[in-house]
Parts: structure tokens; C-alpha cells; sequence
């Protein structure tokens, strides 16, 4: 059954609910602004920007504190249902993704002020030649789930879903090389942790933005895909409920 | 028992099958209209206690309830729920002929009672409201003392042989309906002296009285308020055990505690049947959707 679009009678109600979705998408997009800059920030050695990124992540738990409290003054006010029910549950849950991505843009920050703490040598560029294309990856599948957010957008929510295999092989091949550089030169061990926690946050990004993808396909399908094998994820999305 | 024909929706059925041949283009709107509302859910289980198959209510011309099959199943809670003059109420009347006293009122489909035809001609009615019980949007009671209200059924059914047996069914059937403690020291008053959701209990009590299998419940909560609305909701899931209740509610809130199936009516229409847990999460027709979200008209 397609989304229904139709106002409630109730209009205080499409406005709490068009509110709840658009501060949700806001968070979305300073998250994504706050990966972006740590991935500059790291890229460009600036500590100073990765500092700010840091402290930005207190606007972003702002956030979600605030949107939390919307949802449960909607459930306890309006008892929602059918597809309302599955707005608040799944704005809710995306909300804590959302945060933690957050926390992982700020992870990344850190690792950066960590790297260039201007007393060891930088890091050599091979170590670090993994980061660019997952984090390329992540903010991609970020930036998906928040477009398939906005549009209620299955198709894009299930291309989301699927881009997060992808993304662990990547990570998978990046630790199996930094692996290989600290045996073949333990004083790169120091560097390498570092940057097996930076990839680590950006394959997290990936699965929290895959959850976000889950989350829009029950709200809009009413089906939960959670821990559905990926190649299975499209009929199961596309199925008839 | 006999088994009567079939007489499912012989005027729509017989002007929708003439245009059809006669290739109208107006009427051939009328067959899609038709087509269109096909009920979505199932409308059976496993051990139905009523079954009701392609039921067409007619109040004089006009259709009230159009080609309606559902099983309602022993010892469950239904709900019927619908817009205003969505034949929800007109559909739980049939259940035990309260439609038989309304004139110009017209039944056509059937519905059985433990595979009985109810609308079988040597069925006796009395008898058949007895198994399927009443319980009406405003209470009731009879202008008569508590005990009285509980105590009729059972003696004009001559269920009991001395008043010792009619004391002690009174009393099962006030406890039963929750109410005895409240009134045990003061039988011999009126009903209609005691509270609203008192007085729904007693017509509980006197619905049980004469132990039914089936008990219809018309917005049985409407008149009462929070408290008493609760009392009465908790009775219905203690009572489920020994009974099959239908319940028809205006409040999707009340629908969706105290029952574990969920028909949506619309305009005549049953649209959609399911489990009252998925109705209310995650409705298959539209219609259902906009209803319970609150996105009606």
C-alpha cells in the first residue's frame, strides 16, 4: 500500500509530525556535515577544525534529546497508529543512529588531533590511502538514507542497505593491509591503531546508515528487514505486504 | 437444519450481470464500484463459533450492508469499528435478529451458529437471543430491584427449579460481571439507582444470566467514563474465556485493548479483517489507514 499522503483531520497533528521529520533531517544533515569536516580535517591536518568537530557534537546530542522528547509527547498526546506508529518508531530509532554517527565523526576528529600531535612524525601516505574511498563510501550511504528519508524513498533505502556489504569488504581489505605494515614495520604500529580506528568509525557509519535504510523500509512497507540476508533485501522490500 | 440457498446480493448481482452483457458504459462504473471492494485479511479461522457468509442488510431500497463474510471465532474478542453508518451496527444486530423488529428491514446471505441457520424459519427466536446476548450503548436496567434485573432472564427461560437455584445464579452471574461486591448488601434496590458503569455491569450480569455463547456489545463504554470504561474492558477480556464476544466501538483505542481481531466497515463495506495487532500497525487498504490514523474526510 503506498504511503498515504492525505492531511489528518487533526492539522496540529501533521504539523507535529512534519516538525518531528524535518528537525530528524536536520540532525541528518549537521551529521553529515560533521563527517565531511572530520574527513577534511584529517585530510588537510588541521587540528584546530578537528577540535571544532569535537565540540560540535554537542549541538548534534541537542538534537536528539529534543527530537526524543517530541516523539514521546506525540505517542502520549495523539496515540498514533498504522503508518503515524511507524513515522514516530522509526524517526526515533533513526535519531539514535544519527547520534552516533555523530559520536563517530567526532572519533575521527580526535583520531586526528591524536595523528598530528606534532611531536611523532606524521603518518606515511600508504597507511592512510584506505581512508579516502570508505570514507567516500560512508558519506554516500549517509547521504542516501537521508535523501530516502526525505522521499520515503524505498528504492534508495534498500540501495543504502546493500552499499553496506561493499563497504565492510573495504574495511575488511584495509585492516588485512595495516596488518601487514605494522609486521613488516612495528614502528608504524602507533599510526596504524589509529587509523584502524578511524576506518573502524567509518564502518560503523556504514551500519548505522544501513539501520536508517531498515527503519524507512518498515515505515513505509510496514515489513521489518532487519537481519535479512542483503540479496534477499529487494524482494523482501518490494513484496506485498 | 435446513440449508438455505444462498441469496447473496440478488438486486447488485442481477443488474451488474445484465449491463454487464448489455455493455453498458455507466453501469459498467457500477461493476468496478463492485469489484473494487473486495475485503482484504482473512475472514475465517479456525474454529469459527458464528459464520456469517455474503450477508446483505436492506433498510427498505437502500443497502446498508452490501455482501459481508466473516467467521467470528469461539472465545475471541471481535471488533467491529467504521465511520458512522458504515453498517457495523446493523451487521452486530443481525447476529441475534435485532434487525427482525426494525420494519422494512430486510436480511439476505446467512449466518450460523455453531453451523445452525439462524435465519432458518423453525429457529426459535427467544431462544436464539438467549445464546447470543445484548448489551446496548446506554444502559438499560429494568425499573425493577438489582436482583430482579439478573433474576428475569433466567426465569421466563425457566432455567432454575427454586428460588435456592435462582439465588445462587444471580449471584454467580453479579460476581461474574464484576459487580457483586458493589451491590451484594443492597440486592433489593433499584437498578436504576446505582452509576453508570454500575448499570452497564448489571446489564452484564443480566446478559450472563441466562448464559449465553455469544455476547453482542453496542458501544457498551460510550456512556461511561474512564474509570468505569476500564472496569468494563477488564471484565470483557475475564469474560472472554467462557464467552464470544463482538464488540462494536467508536473508540480505536478501546478496539485495540480489548480485542484480538479487528473488522474495519466502510459505507456497507467490511474492507479489511486481520489481527487487531496488525490493523493498528500496519493496515493492507487505505481506507483502514486514513480511518484509524485520524485522516477521514
Amino acid at each position: 500500500m503506498p504511503i498515504s499522503h492525505d492531511a489528518h483531520t487533526v492539522k496540529q497533528f501533521d504539523i507535529q509530525l512534519a516538525n518531528l521529520r524535518n528537525l530528524v533531517l536536520e540532525m541528518g544533515g549537521l551529521v553529515e556535515d560533521q563527517i565531511q569536516r572530520a574527513i577534511q580535517a584529517l585530510d588537510d591536518e588541521d587540528l584546530s577544525e578537528a577540535r571544532e568537530v569535537v565540540s560540535r557534537d554537542q549541538i548534534i546530542n541537542g538534537l536528539q534529546v529534543k527530537a526524543d522528547e517530541d516523539c514521546i509527547s506525540i505517542i502520549a498526546l495523539r496515540q498514533p497508529v498504522g503508518v503515524d506508529l511507524r513515522m514516530i518508531m522509526s524517526l526515533s530509532k533513526a535519531v539514535t543512529d544519527l547520534e552516533r554517527i555523530g559520536d563517530e565523526a567526532e572519533k575521527i576528529a580526535r583520531m586526528t588531533v591524536k595523528t598530528y600531535d606534532g611531536v611523532s612524525s606524521p603518518p606515511s601516505a600508504k597507511l592512510l590511502r584506505d581512508i579516502a574511498p570508505m570514507a567516500k563510501q560512508a558519506t554516500s550511504m549517509l547521504h542516501g538514507c537521508l535523501d530516502a528519508l526525505a522521499r520515503l524513498d524505498v528504492e534508495r533505502a534498500v540501495q543504502v542497505a546493500r552499499g553496506d556489504d561493499e563497504l565492510d569488504q573495504e574495511f575488511q581489505s584495509a585492516l588485512r593491509r595495516l596488518i601487514t605494515y605494522m609486521m613488516e614495520d612495528p614502528r608504524t604500529i602507533g599510526h596504524a591503531i589509529n587509523v584502524i580506528f578511524i576506518i573502524k568509525a567509518l564502518e560503523r557509519i556504514g551500519d548505522h546508515s544501513k539501520n536508517i535504510a531498515e527503519y524507512i523500509i518498515y515505515l513505509v512497507k510496514g515489513k521489518d528487514v532487519r537481519h535479512v540476508k542483503t540479496e534477499d533485501l529487494s524482494s523482501a522490500a518490494s513484496e506485498p505486504e | 437444519m435446513s440449508t438455505t440457498p444462498l441469496e447473496i446480493n440478488t438486486p447488485l448481482d442481477g443488474a451488474t450481470t445484465s449491463s454487464r452483457a448489455s455493455g453498458n458504459p455507466l453501469s459498467s462504473t457500477q461493476i468496478t464500484d463492485y469489484d473494487h471492494r473486495q475485503t482484504v485479511g482473512k475472514i475465517t479461522v479456525d474454529n469459527p463459533k458464528m459464520t456469517c457468509r455474503g450477508v446483505n442488510v436492506y433498510y427498505g431500497a437502500k443497502q446498508a450492508l452490501k455482501n459481508v463474510s466473516l467467521d467470528i471465532g469461539a472465545n475471541e474478542v471481535i471488533a467491529f469499528i467504521g465511520p458512522s453508518g458504515c453498517g457495523k451496527s446493523t451487521f452486530l444486530r443481525c447476529l441475534n435478529r435485532m434487525n427482525d423488529t426494525i420494519p422494512g428491514c430486510r436480511v439476505a446471505g446467512e449466518i450460523r451458529l455453531d453451523q445452525e441457520d439462524i435465519y432458518d424459519r423453525s429457529l426459535d427466536v427467544v431462544q436464539l437471543r438467549a445464546r447470543v446476548g445484548m448489551v446496548f450503548q446506554k444502559p438499560n436496567p429494568f425499573p425493577k430491584s438489582i436482583y430482579e434485573n439478573v433474576a428475569y432472564g433466567p426465569r421466563i427461560h425457566g432455567m432454575v427449579q427454586n428460588k435456592a437455584e435462582l439465588d445462587a445464579l444471580v449471584i454467580a452471574s453479579l460476581e461474574r460481571a464484576g459487580l457483586l461486591k458493589e451491590v451484594e448488601k443492597r440486592l433489593e434496590e433499584p437498578g436504576t439507582g446505582l452509576s453508570g458503569g454500575q448499570q452497564q455491569r448489571l446489564c452484564i450480569a443480566r446478559a450472563i444470566a441466562v448464559n449465553p455463547e455469544v455476547i453482542l456489545m453496542d458501544e457498551p463504554c460510550s456512556a461511561l467514563d474512564p474509570i468505569a470504561t476500564a472496569k468494563i474492558e477488564e471484565l470483557i477480556d475475564e469474560l472472554r474465556e467462557n464467552y464470544t464476544i463482538v464488540i462494536v466501538t467508536h473508540s480505536m483505542q478501546q478496539a485495540a485493548r480489548v480485542s484480538q481481531r479487528t473488522a474495519y466497515f466502510h459505507l456497507g463495506d467490511l474492507i479489511e479483517i486481520g489481527e487487531t495487532d496488525q490493523i493498528f500497525t500496519n493496515p493492507r487498504h487505505k481506507l483502514t489507514e486514513d480511518y484509524i490514523t485520524g485522516r477521514f474526510g
